[in-house]
C-alpha cells in the first residue's frame, strides 16, 4: 500500500464515521420527536459539535492530501467527493439538531394525530433511510443504489408541497396545539432539505466511482444514466 | 481520437503510423500510432524502458547511429516521411527538429558563442544578423536579462537552470519548428524547473513541443496532450486533462496514481 493509499483509506474511514454519527443523530432526532423525549433531543443538540469537528478534520485532511500528494484520477475524485460529501453531511447534522431544537421548543407532547396527518414522521423515516442508503452506496460502490436518491428526493418534495394545507387543517382541528403544529411545519421544511443533501451526496458518489458529473442535469438524464 | 482531433483542431505537425523499432532482437516500439497538432505540447510518460525516449529520438533520427537498429512504419513531419529522406536532407531535418537533453550540456564556449554556434556551422557569417539572432533567442528562452552583461563569459559560469535555458536558446537559434525535450528539468531545482515550465508554455505559440518526463505533475502543468507508453506500446493518448482526471485505460490509471503493476 502506498503512502497516499493509507491517507485515502484514513480519509474514507473518517467520512464513514461521520456518516454513521449523522445517521445516528437523525435517528435520535426522530425518536425524540416520536416519544417527546427532551433528554434525547438535548443529546442530539449537544452532539452537533462532534459532527462539526468531523467536518473540520476531513477538510484539513483533504487540504493536506492536495498539498502533499497531488492526487489524480480516481484518487482526485475521492478527495473532491469527500470534501463535498462531508459538507452535505454537516448540513444534515445541522438539520437533526434543528429538529431536536424544535422538540425542545414544544410546550407539550406532540399530538400523534398531527404527526400522522402532516406525514412528518413518514418524511423523517424516508430522509433517514436516504442518508443510511447513501452510506451503503458509498461503502459498497453501489451507484445503482445512489441513483435511487433522485426519486426518493421527489417523494420528500411532494410531502413538503402538501404540508401547508395539512398544517392549516391541523391548526383548525387542534386549536390548543398551534405552537406544536407550527413547529412540525418547520421540521417538514428542514427535512425536505435532507432529500436535497442526499441527492447531492449521490451525485458525488457517482462522480467518484463513474467519473460522471450529474449536477444540474434533468431528472430523466440522471436516471437515464442507469 | 486522432481523427476526432484532426477534424476539431487542424492539421497534424507530426504523424507516426504503425511505427515499430527493434534494437537487434529487442522489440522496443510496437506499432505506435501517434499524431501531434502544431503549436501544442505533448508529454510522453511511462516507466523507465517503456520506449518514450526511443520514440522521441525517432523524431529527428537520432537513433540512426545505433548499430543493429530496424525501423518500420512511417514518421511524417509536415506530411513528409522522414525515414524516406535522402542523406543530404537529414541535416535539414535536425535543424527543423531541435533537442534539449536531461542534463544541461553547453559547449565549452562563451554564452554568446553557444547560441551563435548553430548559425555559424550553418554557414552564416553576417555579424549583425548573428548578434540579433543571439539576442532574440536568448530573449525567447527567458535568459537575456540574466546574461546580457556577461555574454563573453563561459557558459559554465551559469547555474544549472540558466545552462538549461541556454541550451534551449541554442536549439531555438537555428529556428526549428519542433522541439524535443528529454526530461529537461529533472536535474534542476524547483525555481529553475518553474522557469523551464513557463518557458515551454511561452514557446508553444511558435513551436510544437514534445517532452518526455517522469514527473506526473509536470506533465499535467505543461502539456496539452499526454501519451502513456508501457513495454513499447502507446497504451493511451488523450488530452492531458482527461488523462489526469479520468483515463480510459486501467494501466494508465495505475501508473499515474502510483499503483503500477
Amino acid at each position: 500500500m502506498t503512502h497516499l493509499d493509507s491517507e485515502l483509506k484514513m480519509l474514507k474511514a473518517d467520512i464513514i464515521e461521520m456518516w454513521r454519527l449523522v445517521i445516528n443523530q437523525l435517528e435520535k432526532a426522530k425518536e425524540s420527536l416520536t416519544n417527546f423525549d427532551r433528554d434525547l433531543a438535548e443529546e442530539v443538540v449537544e452532539n452537533e459539535k462532534r459532527v462539526n469537528s468531523y467536518e473540520l478534520k476531513i477538510d484539513r485532511d483533504c487540504e493536506n492530501i492536495f498539498a502533499l500528494f497531488q492526487p489524480v484520477a480516481t484518487d482526485l475524485r475521492l478527495v473532491l467527493a469527500s470534501l463535498k460529501i462531508c459538507n452535505n453531511l454537516e448540513r444534515i447534522g445541522d438539520i437533526s439538531a434543528s429538529v431536536a431544537d424544535f422538540v425542545l421548543d414544544a410546550d407539550q407532547d406532540f399530538n400523534k394525530a398531527i404527526l400522522d396527518h402532516t406525514r412528518v414522521l413518514e418524511m423523517h423515516a424516508i430522509a433517514n433511510e436516504m442518508v443510511a442508503d447513501s452510506l451503503e452506496a458509498f461503502d459498497k460502490e453501489d451507484t445503482r443504489l445512489a441513483r435511487t436518491m433522485f426519486k426518493r428526493d421527489k417523494m420528500l418534495d411532494k410531502i413538503d408541497e402538501a404540508a401547508l394545507d395539512l398544517v392549516m387543517e391541523c391548526i383548525r382541528d387542534y386549536p390548543d396545539q398551534v405552537r406544536n403544529t407550527l413547529l412540525v411545519m418547520s421540521m417538514i421544511r428542514k427535512l425536505e432539505r435532507v432529500g436535497d443533501q442526499s441527492k447531492n451526496i449521490a451525485e458525488e458518489i457517482i462522480f467518484y466511482f463513474e467519473a460522471k458529473v450529474l449536477k444540474h442535469k434533468k431528472k430523466k438524464q440522471k436516471e437515464g444514466d442507469e | 481520437m486522432a481523427e476526432k482531433l484532426k477534424k476539431a483542431e487542424g492539421s497534424f505537425k507530426i504523424e507516426s503510423k504503425d511505427v515499430h523499432l527493434y534494437y537487434g532482437d529487442f522489440h522496443a516500439l510496437k506499432g505506435i500510432n501517434l499524431s501531434m497538432l502544431e503549436n501544442t505540447v505533448t508529454a510522453l510518460i511511462g516507466p523507465s524502458g517503456c520506449g518514450k525516449s526511443t520514440y522521441l529520438r525517432l523524431l529527428n533520427r537520432m537513433n540512426d547511429l545505433i548499430p543493429d537498429i530496424q525501423i518500420k512504419g512511417q514518421v511524417l513531419i509536415d506530411g513528409q516521411d522522414i525515414y524516406q529522406l535522402k542523406s543530404s536532407e537529414i541535416d535539414h531535418l535536425r535543424r527543423n527538429v531541435g533537442m534539449v537533453f536531461q542534463k544541461p550540456n553547453p559547449f565549452p564556449k562563451s554564452i554568446f558563442e553557444n547560441v551563435a554556434y548553430g548559425l555559424r556551422v550553418n554557414g552564416i557569417t553576417d555579424k549583425s544578423f548573428i548578434e540579433n539572432q543571439v539576442e532574440k533567442t536568448l530573449r525567447e528562452a527567458a535568459l537575456w536579462d540574466e546574461v546580457k552583461d556577461k555574454l563573453k563569459k563561459s557558459a559554465f559560469e551559469l547555474s544549472g537552470g540558466q545552462q538549461q535555458r541556454l541550451c534551449i536558446a541554442r536549439a531555438l537559434a537555428i529556428e526549428p519548428s519542433i522541439i524535443l525535450m528529454d526530461e529537461p528539468a529533472s536535474a534542476l531545482d524547483p525555481i529553475s524547473t518553474g522557469k523551464i515550465e513557463d518557458l515551454i508554455f511561452q514557446l508553444k505559440k511558435d513551436f510544437t513541443i514534445i517532452i518526455v518526463t517522469h514527473n506526473m505533475q509536470q506533465a499535467g502543468r505543461v502539456s496539452d496532450f499526454t501519451g502513456f507508453f508501457y513495454l513499447g506500446e502507446l497504451i493511451e493518448f488523450d488530452k492531458t486533462k482527461k488523462i489526469f482526471t479520468n483515463p480510459s485505460k486501467q494501466e494508465t490509471e495505475n501508473y499515474i496514481t502510483g499503483r503500477f503493476g
